[in-house]
């Protein structure tokens, strides 16, 4: 596999970048939304995640065979996500008497 | 193979090559530690999963001795919660986990495809360091005063109450993950591209397609519990609220994910089981495994629907019912490409020349105690049953089938056949099948019993249990018997593998003989593993009858290797 060589003023964007996201975390921690906190802080982190992932990692001049690796991660990912809300999603069902109040936050 | 005709072949094997291996290449502590060879780290891997295994296995002791009466005599209920913690969390991250990837895995990948070495050996090198510095740290944890909450770590008691070395220990668990992730990235790569000339993947041994799979969990899984624990500690430093109701977490939610983790880690430690199981049952039966094919994709299949069932054990943490039956389903489900394997294993023994070695008879063992441990997983499967027998000696019993009666046999089964190749000596055949004797014997006296007093309701965790009733002390005190027998007849093969490491015959290089790439190179193997790059004609496992090789003889050795026609290819194939 041929290294890909990455020019410099890539790595200091992506980096500013990176320093823009966390000042918008920090505004973001201390504004209410309401309903729309979790997807707020959610979204910010994971385009974060991303720049880190797709440049910092190299992942975007990778071959294909890193792309499946990489999308397994987020497919396993996804199962102990989806796996765990069809518990927390369906704790009602029964009446409020069975099941945790908990999950209801 | 007849003594006369090993020990023979052995001193002319010996007397035709070169006396420069791996293990005298160079002397001295620093050129141990500093390895970079494959096989001296799985030496070292050998000497410290040993090491934790002892520990492991004196606080076993510890927990016997005082459920051997009723009452809490040896030592109170405070102590106990310890001694039952650093029992599991040894067992568990620090034997059963890295044992047989680190050692015959370590030892055997890179020899069966033909490889030099690992594709990162400072990686490797890395790992156990990794390794060490998690488990001495861990043990450091257990000496300071030890951990009391189980090694699941449960919250809310981990983080709000337990007054013990928790974050120290999930600290050195923590760290120990990054060896296992090391591990598997290794064997992963070395798989993908160290594979020798001809070495397809359909030409693998099944050994490799079992530990493939199991670095896949190791890399998709390790992380979770990484995380999971570093949450805990963050909870029980910072309560920052993850867990803790009073601060809108949810302590259902660290169940969630740890075992996330910690159910697909019972395959990491049943699959490299199984991958050896594979390789001995062809080569002590003589025969190619039934249903190669079934055999390699039921390890990727116990692999991927291993991380879809953690649910069951949370069948009674309130967890939704509707939940629980999704899990029950999918538990059901992963049992099918388990049982693949365990028939495809006995169809290969049909017809085929058994052998009595002692490598076969840990087969025959392992087969039978996973068949219960496996068996017994679908009652725990199912969510009534489960709810009767949660939390009992009952799951004790399940999963130490599993765990002793599938790794530990695996385990001990894999050293035997592999023995030879490790150091150039073979072990006492005749002490060897003692020793499994009694190693059955005493794990079926000592496991048994407690499905008997799980199911009558003894809880698990218990350090007393009521006098009244006088058929559990007898079941109490068989265990306690068992493990004893057990423990002794673990002794023995510690007793004997060090002593046939000077006294023990010369091995030949193959002295089963196996058809794998591993036994056509010298034994012990040099430190480039073959002189030859190899080059692999033939499929995995072609078999010949063991009375052929006694009436045509071993064969001379290949003078290339592969190449010639299946009948002739002579047991030794290295070309030196």
């Amino acid at each position: 596999m041929a290294e890909h060589i990455v020019p410099r003023k890539t790595y200091f964007a992506v980096f500013a970048a990176l320093l823009v996201f966390t000042a918008l975390t920090v505004i973001a921690a201390n504004i209410n939304f309401g309903k729309m906190n979790d997807v707020i802080a959610m979204t910010i982190a994971v385009t974060k995640m991303m720049l880190v992932l797709l440049f910092f990692m190299h992942v975007r001049y990778s071959s294909r065979l890193i792309w499946v690796i990489v999308a397994s991660m987020f497919f396993w990912l996804l199962i102990l996500l989806l796996l765990t809300s069809t518990d927390y999603s369906s704790r009602d069902w029964f009446g409020s008497h069975v099941g945790s109040v908990v999950g209801r936050q | 193979m007849s003594t006369n005709t090993t020990a023979a072949a052995g001193r002319e094997w010996r007397s035709r090559f070169p006396t420069v291996n791996y293990l005298n290449a160079d002397y001295g502590i620093k050129s141990w530690l500093l390895t970079k060879d494959h096989k001296r780290i799985a030496i070292l891997y050998l000497i410290s999963v040993t090491f934790f295994f002892a520990i492991g296995g004196a606080y076993a002791a510890a927990i016997r001795l005082e459920l051997l009466t009723p009452m809490g005599d040896l030592m109170q209920s405070a102590t106990y919660n310890k001694v039952f913690t650093h029992h599991g969390i040894m067992m568990v991250f620090f034997f059963l986990i890295p044992a047989i990837p680190g050692v015959l895995g370590n030892f055997l990948i890179p020899l069966m495809i033909g490889a030099k070495d690992m594709a990162f050996p400072k990686i490797n090198l890395l790992s156990w360091y990794v390794f060490m510095a998690g488990g001495l740290l861990t043990f450091s944890a257990l000496l300071f005063g030890g951990v009391d909450t189980g090694w699941t770590f449960y919250v809310p008691y981990s983080t709000n109450f337990s007054n013990t070395y928790v974050t120290l220990a999930g600290l050195g668990i923590f760290i120990n993950g990054f060896s296992s992730i090391l591990t598997g990235l290794n064997f992963i790569v070395t798989t993908h591209t160290m594979r020798a000339p001809g070495m397809t993947w359909f030409r693998l041994p099944l050994f490799v397609w079992s530990q493939y799979a199991t670095a896949l969990i190791m890399i998709l899984g390790t992380p979770v519990i990484a995380i999971t624990v570093l949450l805990l500690a963050l909870e029980r430093l910072a309560h920052v609220g993850i867990f803790d109701p009073a601060l809108g977490g949810d302590p259902v939610l660290f169940q969630h994910m740890f075992w996330f983790y910690s159910h697909p880690a019972v395959y990491i430690m049943i699959l490299p089981s199984m991958a050896v199981i594979s390789e001995l049952v062809a080569t002590h039966t003589r025969k190619p495994v039934f249903g190669y094919s079934f055999v390699a994709f039921s390890s990727l299949a116990i692999a991927v629907f291993g991380f879809l069932v953690w649910g069951h054990h949370l069948f009674v943490s309130s967890q939704s019912v509707y939940a629980g039956m999704i899990f029950s389903l999918i538990s059901f489900v992963v049992a099918i490409p388990s049982a693949v394997k365990v028939f495809n294993w006995t169809a290969t023994m049909y017809k085929g020349s058994i052998s009595y070695d002692t490598p076969m008879l840990y087969v025959f063992a392992f087969i039978g105690l996973f068949m219960i441990g496996g068996m017994t997983g679908m009652f725990l499967a199912a969510l009534g049953f489960d709810i009767h027998v949660h939390d009992t000696y009952f799951v004790v019993a399940h999963f130490h089938y599993v765990m002793v009666g599938g790794t530990v046999m695996g385990y001990m089964g894999g050293l035997h056949n592999w023995w030879p190749k490790m150091t150039g000596r073979m072990y006492p055949e005749g002490w060897a099948r003692f020793a499994a004797l009694i190693i059955f014997v005493g794990f079926n006296l000592t496991f048994f019993p407690q499905f008997l007093l799980g199911y009558m309701g003894m809880p698990r965790r218990y350090h007393a249990y009521p006098a009244g009733e006088p058929m559990w002390q007898v079941l109490h005190v068989m265990s306690t018997g068992g493990a004893t027998v057990l423990g002794i007849g673990l002794l023995i093969p510690a007793v004997y593998f060090i002593w046939s490491m000077r006294y023990g015959r010369f091995a030949p290089a193959n002295p089963w003989p196996g058809t794998g790439l591993e036994w056509r190179t010298a034994s012990p193997p040099p430190t480039e593993n073959f002189l030859v790059t190899p080059v692999v004609t033939w499929e995995a496992y072609e078999y010949r009858p063991i009375e052929e090789m006694q009436v045509i003889g071993p064969g001379a050795p290949d003078q290339t290797v592969g190449g010639q026609h299946p009948a002739n290819r002579g047991v030794e194939t290295e070309e030196r």
